[in-house]
This record gives structure tokens, sequence and C-alpha cells, in this order.
């Protein structure tokens, strides 16, 4: 089946090409063109639809888990809850490789199918991409990582899913970054369409601009899941560690971002061609090496699930894309002159620019720092990594710019604001990023630059947004003598693009002051406590009140995993709760080890005690120590190791038995336990922040109402020629 | 087996269909791709038009500046809709000729 993808992804390539060379060569016909430019075109349908079937197959093994598939006994288990069976299939490389081209293939046929009317000329280049980049994939997954590989005799049992990936944002986390990923392909393929025909106006932009900032949302969505993944599963307590595959994603999203809004600038002033061309090119090249990162293991990193030879056929064609796109912008460089030039620095476009400027900065920054181990190998032989501290130091004081120009752009008009109107926009709100700093001094709240930094201009943002709603409303109200709130939503449903691209400045600027003040402000402190002892960490008075213990049983009766856990008692401020935490063994498969301590020798991962709320989080994890069970255990794998002859059903019961007074015996005798314990401010403020940013994105991507801009043409011309004295 | 042959056969009839038929779909042999430019140009110049306005009237542009920039922008946009209304022509008249 992926042998047909791939014969029809290298055909839809090979017909669209063939189909532009002759339709642009009038002389051979025209007709014959279009037919093969269709033919490509369908290719892409059929394409998408062959690798659904394949899918559908294989996530049809996992559930039933039908071990003769290699994939499916390397990655899950009888003992693998369904809701995990079913996306399990993105944990493995081979599974992964077959939902990217999928997804692209599926979005792809989308964007053909949505704008078969527009860009014509441009079209059949960008089929040939998408399905050149398509075929890449499908050559991988047939000839070096073939997700159907069976196995004779087919296993018993499967080794399970990695025990860090079972939690809930992982079922939705890896599909959103590579939505993004392969969303963030098309603007690249017809941009690289737009160069081949010279083609550089603004209906490419006009064409793709849903889909990049459909690509936006879901990687940002993606990368907040991982954070959210990261903070309550891994047991560090950290949302984003500047690993490296973290870094991959944030470089495309950075990018898009930037090419998102002077993308606007090119709409409207006819400017920033060839800035724009190249960073819808870079953003696409970029969301091939966050998935070279994941995939290619060149680069050590918690989310790298699949270390693999997939480094060079990514790199030859890395390679060959930033090749091909450098040179394609070279020569079409006379192409792309703007219309216009910057009238004033006092306007939106410069503002604009500048955000360009230090969003690619921001990038430059992250891309050095997570290729700093190759490339300080290359010149030391040595491999040596930047750590949090190296990253934050560069990308802080950017970020504060950033929320800066995201304030000022908002209270800037097109091409020129006069110096007495930016200072009317901005008079309150830079009066209400002051008071901030005055009132958090005043409140005692640690003389950290950076971060009254971040709160004080996160203030000046949403003052500036609340203004522009409310002379935007008022200004409303003034046409039309509607009501607040019947204002608001015209307001806002007329002019999606610029409040829906207000709420997601707000959303980011919350976020960010979150990320300020929880990783500014955090307190940590290890402790070890023995049951009834109590310790405080930032204010609270945390009491271990009990060890707990328990065994998890799959559906199928199996053991799935052992838990053992601590119940808490928590005071502050006259307030108590309970929190409690524990530490899941998954059993191992692995043959050397013993017949009881394959139970606790396996994965382990930590359930977090979490408190969240709007001011801070109170987050812990426990780690039992489990060596008054090692003597047990020991014993009961010599005991087991001697029982040779002993009947399965009865081996079975009394390892049962053996792991159950093993389990009960953990809390009656528990030594002292081991806790981490965070107390971070504002968490909460990412994830609301993430959800503001994604309300705000889903307004400015909503289309207009179907024929209002065709509606709106007769009455405009009207009223156009009325008022300029032509009618 | 014979899952793979029935996804091949409805491949080849999905894909073959235009080249069997010796021609792209119907609304294709009218492309303009001059035309598209002018539409995307025309509802850039609309957007421009109301987004001054709204400038205007949240105190962003002075009332000077927008009358001047409002001026300019219209007789932009006019030209635009009387190119699209020629190409409309022309296209019309080919058709039937």
């Amino acid at each position: 089946m992926l042998i047909v993808a791939l014969a029809i992804a290298v055909y839809g390539t090979l017909a669209s090409l063939y189909g532009a060379h002759i339709r642009n060569n009038v002389g051979l016909g025209g007709r014959t063109g279009r037919a093969w430019i269709a033919s490509g075109r369908r290719a892409v349908y059929a394409l998408f639809g062959v690798l659904a079937v394949c899918f559908v197959i294989l996530v049809s093994a996992f559930l039933r888990s039908d071990f003769s598939f290699a994939l499916v006994a390397s990655h899950s288990s009888t003992t693998t809850p369904a809701f995990y069976q079913a996306t399990a299939i993105w944990s493995s490389q081979e599974g992964s490789l077959l939902f990217w081209v999928f997804l692209l293939s599926g979005w792809s046929s989308a964007v053909l199918f949505l704008s078969r009317g527009r860009a014509r000329e441009i079209a059949p280049y960008a089929t040939a991409v998408l399905l050149g980049i398509a075929a890449f994939f499908c050559g991988l997954l047939v000839f070096l990582e073939t997700p159907f590989g069976r196995l004779s005799p087919t296993p018993i049992e499967g080794a399970g899913l990695n025990p860090l990936l079972r939690h809930p944002a992982m079922m939705f986390h890896p599909p959103m970054l590579y939505s993004g990923y392969t969303l963030f392909t098309i603007p690249f393929a017809f941009a690289v369409g737009a160069l081949i025909t010279r083609r550089l106006s603004a209906d490419w932009l006009r064409t793709v601009r849903p889909f990049a900032l459909a690509a936006w949302m879901c990687l940002g969505i993606g990368i907040v899941l991982g954070a959210r993944w990261s903070y309550s599963e891994l047991g560090w307590g950290g949302y984003w560690g500047w690993d490296a595959v973290e870094n991959a994603s944030l470089m495309p999203w950075l990018i898009g971002t930037a090419f998102l809004h002077s993308a606007m600038v090119q709409e409207k002033r006819g400017m920033l061609r060839m800035w724009n061309v190249s960073l819808v090119l870079a953003t696409g090249i970029l969301a091939l090496l966050g998935t070279f990162l994941v995939r290619s293991g060149v680069l050590n990193s918690i989310h790298a699930f699949g270390a693999s030879t997939l480094g060079v056929p990514f790199l030859v064609l890395i390679s060959v894309l930033v090749v091909g796109s450098v040179a394609l912008v070279i020569s079409r460089a006379p192409y792309m002159q703007s219309e216009h030039r910057l009238d004033s620095l006092l306007s939106r476009e410069a503002i604009f620019l500048l955000n360009n400027l230090a969003l690619v900065g921001l990038c430059f920054v992250i891309l050095w720092g997570t290729f700093f181990p190759l490339i300080s190998e290359a010149f030391t032989g040595e491999q040596s990594s930047v750590g949090p501290p190296w990253f934050s130091k560069y990308t802080m004081p950017l970020a504060l710019l950033l929320v800066l120009l995201s304030g000022l752009g908002p209270a800037l008009a097109w091409r020129r604001t006069t110096a007495a109107n930016l200072r009317r926009e901005l008079m309150a709100p830079v009066a209400i990023g002051a008071a901030t700093l005055v009132v958090l001094l005043a409140a005692g709240v640690e003389r950290r630059a950076a971060a009254l930094a971040m709160f004080c201009l996160g203030a000046f943002v949403i003052a500036v947004v609340v203004q522009e709603f409310a002379r935007g409303v008022r200004a409303r109200r003034a046409m039309s003598s509607e009501g607040v709130p019947r204002a608001a939503v015209s307001l806002v449903r007329r002019n999606r693009r610029r409040y829906g691209g207000y709420i997601v400045h707000v959303g980011v600027t919350v976020l960010l002051v979150g990320v300020a003040a929880s990783s500014t402000f955090q307190k940590a402190d290890d402790v070890r406590l023995a049951p009834g002892e109590r310790a405080k960490v930032g204010g609270y008075d945390i009491q271990y009140v009990r060890p707990t213990s328990r065994i998890d049983l799959a559906s199928n009766g199996s053991l799935e995993k052992i838990d053992l856990g601590a119940d808490l008692r928590v005071r502050r401020d006259g307030k108590a709760f309970k929190l409690h935490t524990e530490r899941a063994y998954f059993p191992s498969n692995s043959a050397g080890l013993g017949a009881v301590s394959r139970y606790f020798e396996g994965e382990a991962t930590s359930e977090v005690g979490l408190r969240a709320g709007l001011g801070h989080d109170l987050w812990t994890v426990v780690a039992p120590d489990t060596g008054l069970l090692d003597d047990t255990i020991e014993r009961g794998d010599r005991v087991f190791a001697a029982a040779t002859k002993l009947p399965a059903a009865q081996r079975a019961a009394l390892l049962g038995e053996t792991l159950r007074r093993l389990v009960a015996r953990y809390p009656a005798d528990a030594p002292p336990a081991r806790f981490r314990v965070l107390v971070s401010p504002l968490v909460t403020w990412i994830w609301a922040g993430a959800l503001i940013v994604l309300g705000g994105g889903l307004i400015a991507i909503w289309p207009a109402p179907f024929g209002a801009t065709r509606r709106m043409r007769a009455p405009e011309a009207a009223r156009l020629a009325r008022e300029l004295g032509k009618a | 087996m014979l899952l793979v042959l029935v996804v091949v056969v409805a491949a080849v009839i999905l894909i073959a269909a235009p080249l069997r038929l010796g021609r792209g779909p119907a609304g294709e042999a009218s492309a303009s791709a001059q035309r598209a430019d002018l539409e995307a140009a025309k509802e850039a110049k609309y957007r421009e038009i109301r987004d001054a306005e709204l400038d205007y009237r949240t105190g962003k542009l002075a009332r000077e500046d927008w009358q001047q920039l409002d001026g300019a922008l219209r007789a932009d946009a006019l030209q635009l809709l009387e190119r699209i209304d020629e190409l409309e022509s022309a296209e019309a008249t080919r058709d039937t000729g």
C-alpha cells in the first residue's frame, strides 16, 4: 500500500510539472497541459485516500493488540489502556512518519480543493512541491522505516507504550505539532510556485494566509500542550527546558509569527515582498528541521523518542530545500521590488518591521543555542551545550521588546501617526504601566528588573488593547446607535483580523507575564520526610501524613503498574487541603530481570500532586525509598528462578500473591521519602494566556460570510464614484 | 491483497479521468491570472479604506490626514474596479465571439 502511495506521489509531482511546462508553451497545447495539471491535483486527493487506508489499518492493529505487526508489539501491550493504544501510533518512528505524510496529504488536498479557482499559475508548482515532499516521506516509509513489518511467530504480549507518554496531552500534542509543521509546508510550496512563475503580488499570500494562520495556531497549541505535559508528567516541575526538540517547534512558530505580521504590510502597501517570501521559505524549512530533530536523534532530547538512521536523508532534503530556496530568491530579486517606501517611523508598518527583526533575532538565538553542541564539536572536537541561563540571557530582552511592540502596534495607524495622536493614544496605557510598577514595589515584590519590566509592559499592552476596544465600540455606536454589547460584537465581526489579533496580543502578554513570574520568583526545595513529619516551603506547611501503595490492573486483569505514593496535608494562612503524589512503576519485559524485580526495574513515572491557582501553584512529587523491599524482591527472584517445574497457572497465582504482599508491606513500614516541592507564581496564567491566544486566533481565522465581498462590490463602486464626483 | 487492488483501481480512475477526457475542469479555461491579481488588490484596497476609517474614528489619524488618505485610496479602488470591468468585458466578448 505504501508503494502505491509512493508511486502516486512521484507521478503527481511529475504530472504537475509536465502540465505546467506544456501549458506555458502554448504551441504544445494548453488543453493538454490543464489535463495533466488536473491529474496531478487529483493525485494529491488519491494520496490522501491511500494514506488514510494505511493509517486506519495501523490504528486498528493497535486497538486489536495485533502483535503480528512489529510496530504494535514494540509500542503497545494488552495492559496499555485503550485510550493510549489509539495514540501509540505516533510514539513510534514509523507511525510518526506515516502520520506526518498523512496529515500533509490531507492539508494539501484541502488547500488545493479550496483554492482551485485561484492562484492557477502557481498551483501546479505548489502541487509538485507538496507531492515531492510527500514522496520523500513515502520513500522513507517504503525503504527505511516501514510501519507494516511483521513478526513470526506472533508474540503473546507487547512491550507497552512508554509510560511517559501515557498522559492526556499526548493524545493531542503530537497531532497538533505535526499539523503545524505540515500546514507550514503549504505556504512554503506556494511561495516556491510564486517564485518560479514570478507571480509575487499579494494573490498567493491571500491563498495561503488562512493555512499559515492555522499552522501557527496548531503549532502554538502543540507547543503549549507539550509544556503542560512536561509540567505535569516529567517530574522536574518545569514547563520549558530549552530542549532541542522544544526549540525546534518554537523556531518555525516565531518565524511564522513574523510572516503573519509582514504579510499584512505586503497586502496593504506592496512592501516587503522578498522578506515575506524568505520568511515563508524559512518557516517551511524550519518545520522540516523540527521533524528532523525529533526523528533523527542528532541532538540529545528528552522528547526524541525515535533515534534512528534518518539523519542523512533528512539532511539531504533540508540541504536541497535551503540551496533551492536561496537560488530562487536571488534569481527572482528583480521581481520583488517594493511598490512603496516606509512613509514614517511612527507607523504600524514600521512597528511590524521592528517586530519582524526581533522575532528573527529571537529565532537566530534559539537556532544558535540549539545547534551549539554540533557547532562546538565541529570546532573543538567536543560536544558542549548551552543551558537555560544562556537562553534566558538573550531571549528575555528580545521578549521584552516584543511585548512593548505588541502594545505600540495597535496604537499606531498605517502609513503615519502624528506625534499628537500618538501622545493621546499612549498616555493612559503608559500611566497604567507606571502605576503597575509603583503598586508592585509598594507590595514588596522582589526587585528583579526583567520580571518587573515584563509586568509593567504587560499592563501597558492590556491597557492599549482595552482602550482600542473601548474607542472602537464608541466609534461603532456613533455610527449605528447600537448598545455596547452589540456594538462590541459588530466591531469584532466586521474587523476580525484586527481585533482577533489584538486578543492574541493580550494572550501572548498574559502568557509571558506567567513565564516571567514563575521563572523568576519560584521557590523550590527538596525535603526528606518520614510519615508524620512536616516541612515549610514557600509559606506552605506540608505534612507527610501517610505512605500509600496500590496495584493497578489493566482491563484484561494483568498488572499494569505498581504505585507507591504519599498523602500530604498542606496548611497556609489558616486554610488546609490534601494532596496526593505517587511514583508509578511499570513492569519491564527484559529477559535479564527476575520474576519479581521486573515489576520494579522497568520505567517509572511521577504523578504530580498539584494545587493550581490564579496566584500560584503548589507542585510536589515523591521519590519513595524502596530499599526496605529489596531483600524480599531478591528472595522472590531466587525462589521463582528455582521453581521451574511449577505449572504456569500456579506460578502466576503465587507471583500475584507475592506482589500483593510486597506492595502491602510498603505503607506499613515505609522509610522516609524524598519530596520535591515547588511554589511557582502565575503558572496558571501561562495556560490561560494560551487559551486567550487560541480564542483570538479563531476570531482572526474565521472566514467572512460567503459572498460578502462580492455583494459589496456594486454599492461600493457607486459610493466610490459618487464621493469622487464621477457619478 | 484485494484491498490493495481496490485502492489501486480507485486511484487510477481518479487520477486518469482528466487525461481520459483530454482537458482540465471546465472553469479552468477562463482562468485569468491578471484578474486574480486585480481582485486581490481590490480586496486589499477595501480593507485599507475600512482600516483607515477605523483608525480615524478611534483617534489614531488626524482628520486631514484621513481625508487625504481616504481620497487617494478610493481613487485607487475605483481604478481597480474599472480595470476589472474592462477585463470582464473583454472575457465576455471573447466567450461570445
